[in-house]
């Protein structure tokens, strides 16, 4: 499923936050992330991807979220596409 | 992070279980021939409500998201609905499995009515003569009224799909097909899973589990249908036939998974109720908690695994050595092929293992076969049952 949000502007210019239904459990690789409502169980596979997931609702955009964590600009790609996948399990979305 | 760190990492274990059964009660009103707990009768011991709450709190505590709940028959508990409400008010969603005897109109509107909640419904046949001679006599139309009932009361327009749990037998391979279609035809969703040589089944496994060509029916079925069929990780010991099944392809034991049984003894997974599996208790000092990080056995679990006589062959990393569980209880090393091994590689082991001397499961809680009238015996009532 494609967002509508995803064809509007890039993921790096917008408004995030986890999904209020998402719980994060902190694990020695990163965290797992459990979605009560479509009941998917995602890996965040590094402790730096969770940093940026708890602070995500803080923060004006995925861009100011990377930023404020320290992620250096040559990670963001990876990133942007990590957060892609999140959006589309929809353990985070735009708000 | 690769998937093969990934799962390299997760081998080494994790804070608390990403997938527990916890098999609440040994009481059942079937006797299916291949009960991987050997359940029929209450055991005295069984956890209280108080310490099954207890229990919960703990799972709370450690952020287990959710819980697998078996048995035996779990809605036999009488405080099975009161257990439920507890997990589920402490952010513990359940997934239940059920034979569906006790999912009546009224239990599955209030089922229904609950968040967070799965059911699995067991159906090893497509038709009654296939599930009966496995599950027992009126076991097919107990499964579909249960469904029949779901369906009338909105589960899945409210919860999203139930299950529909098959373990596969060389009886029913032939049925995946029909399976999947039952389950569409109810907004179902098919699960299928591996049939174990573990508690009653170490007796039947030996006509049950499905032939290598089977096998490789199997494989082929999953690959086409796997992103829409549940497994439980269970056949990554077909991954051997070539491009991997979706899953993590390892074996959980004491790393991600564990089971609870009824009594509180913890074990490495649900498929290994025997001593040499057993982890601890949740009624220890430290409770579940301790067990899952300091038990020595999880601990040994989780240091790298030796591949032993698989060690040259080329699938191993493919089919990881299969199912620990599976090896123990045909008699076969731990450290050797899978009793299905679909390179053959288990064929000439397991004609020499001497079948009465292979491990057998902690313990039986089978009900006593009942004497016909023709002797002169009235059947004995079974307080508590």
């Amino acid at each position: 499923m494609v967002c509508a949000a995803s064809t509007e502007r890039p993921l790096l210019d917008t408004p995030l936050e986890l999904h209020p239904q998402v719980a994060l459990r902190p694990e020695p690789f990163g965290a797992l992330a459990y979605h009560y409502g479509n009941r998917r169980l995602i890996f965040l596979k590094h402790p730096d991807m969770v940093a940026v997931a708890k602070v995500l609702a803080e923060h004006p955009s995925l861009a100011e979220a990377l930023r404020a964590c320290g992620v250096a600009e040559a990670r963001w790609p990876s990133f942007t596409a990590a957060f892609t996948n999140l959006q589309n399990s929809e353990i985070v979305r735009e708000r | 992070m690769s998937v093969e760190s990934l799962v390299s990492q997760l081998k080494t274990g994790l804070d608390a279980p990403i997938c527990l059964t916890w098999e609440l009660t040994y009481a059942c009103n079937l006797q299916c021939v291949h009960c991987l707990s050997s359940s029929g009768q209450r055991d005295p011991r069984e956890l209280t409500t108080a310490e099954a709450k207890q229990v919960l709190d703990e799972l709370h505590d450690l952020q287990v998201f959710y819980i697998n709940i078996g048995g035996g028959e779990p809605m036999v508990r009488r405080d099975f609905f009161e257990l439920l409400e507890y997990s589920i008010g402490r952010g513990i969603g359940v997934k239940f499995s059920t034979n569906g005897a006790f999912i009546d109109a009224d239990k599955a509107r209030r089922l229904t009515a609950m968040d967070y909640l799965d059911i699995q419904i067991s159906l090893d046949g497509i038709d009654a003569a296939t599930n009966d001679a496995v599950r027992g006599a009126g076991s097919y139309d107990m499964a579909r009224r249960a469904m029949d009932n779901l369906a009338a009361a909105g589960f899945v327009e409210r919860n999203g799909p139930f299950k529909i749990s098959v373990v596969v037998t060389r009886h029913n391979v032939d049925q995946l097909d029909a399976f999947k279609a039952l389950a569409d035809s109810h907004g179902a969703q098919l699960r299928v899973t591996r049939l174990r040589p573990s508690g009653r089944g170490a007796d039947t496994w030996h006509d049950l589990h499905p032939t290598n060509a089977q096998q490789r029916q199997i494989y082929h079925w999953l690959l086409a249908h796997g992103d829409n069929v549940l497994t439980g990780d269970s056949f990554f010991h077909l991954n051997a036939l070539g491009e991997p099944l979706p899953g993590l392809n390892m074996c959980g034991a004491g790393r991600v998974v564990c089971l609870i049984d009824p009594i509180g003894d913890v074990y490495a997974c649900p498929f290994v109720i025997h001593d040499q599996f057993k982890a601890g208790s949740v009624r220890d000092e430290g409770g579940f908690a301790r067990v899952w990080k300091q038990s020595p056995l999880f601990l040994e679990l989780r240091e790298p695994q030796s591949a032993g006589a698989c060690a040259s062959c080329g699938s191993y990393d493919a089919c990881q050595g299969g199912c620990m569980a599976a090896k123990f209880f045909t008699g076969l090393p731990l450290d050797g092929p899978d009793p299905e091994c679909v390179g053959g590689a288990a064929d000439e082991m397991l004609r020499t293992v001497n079948v009465g001397l292979t491990p057998k499961p902690a313990m039986d809680h089978s009900k006593p076969v009942t004497l016909g009238r023709s002797i002169g015996r009235k059947p004995v009532p079974v307080a508590g049952a």
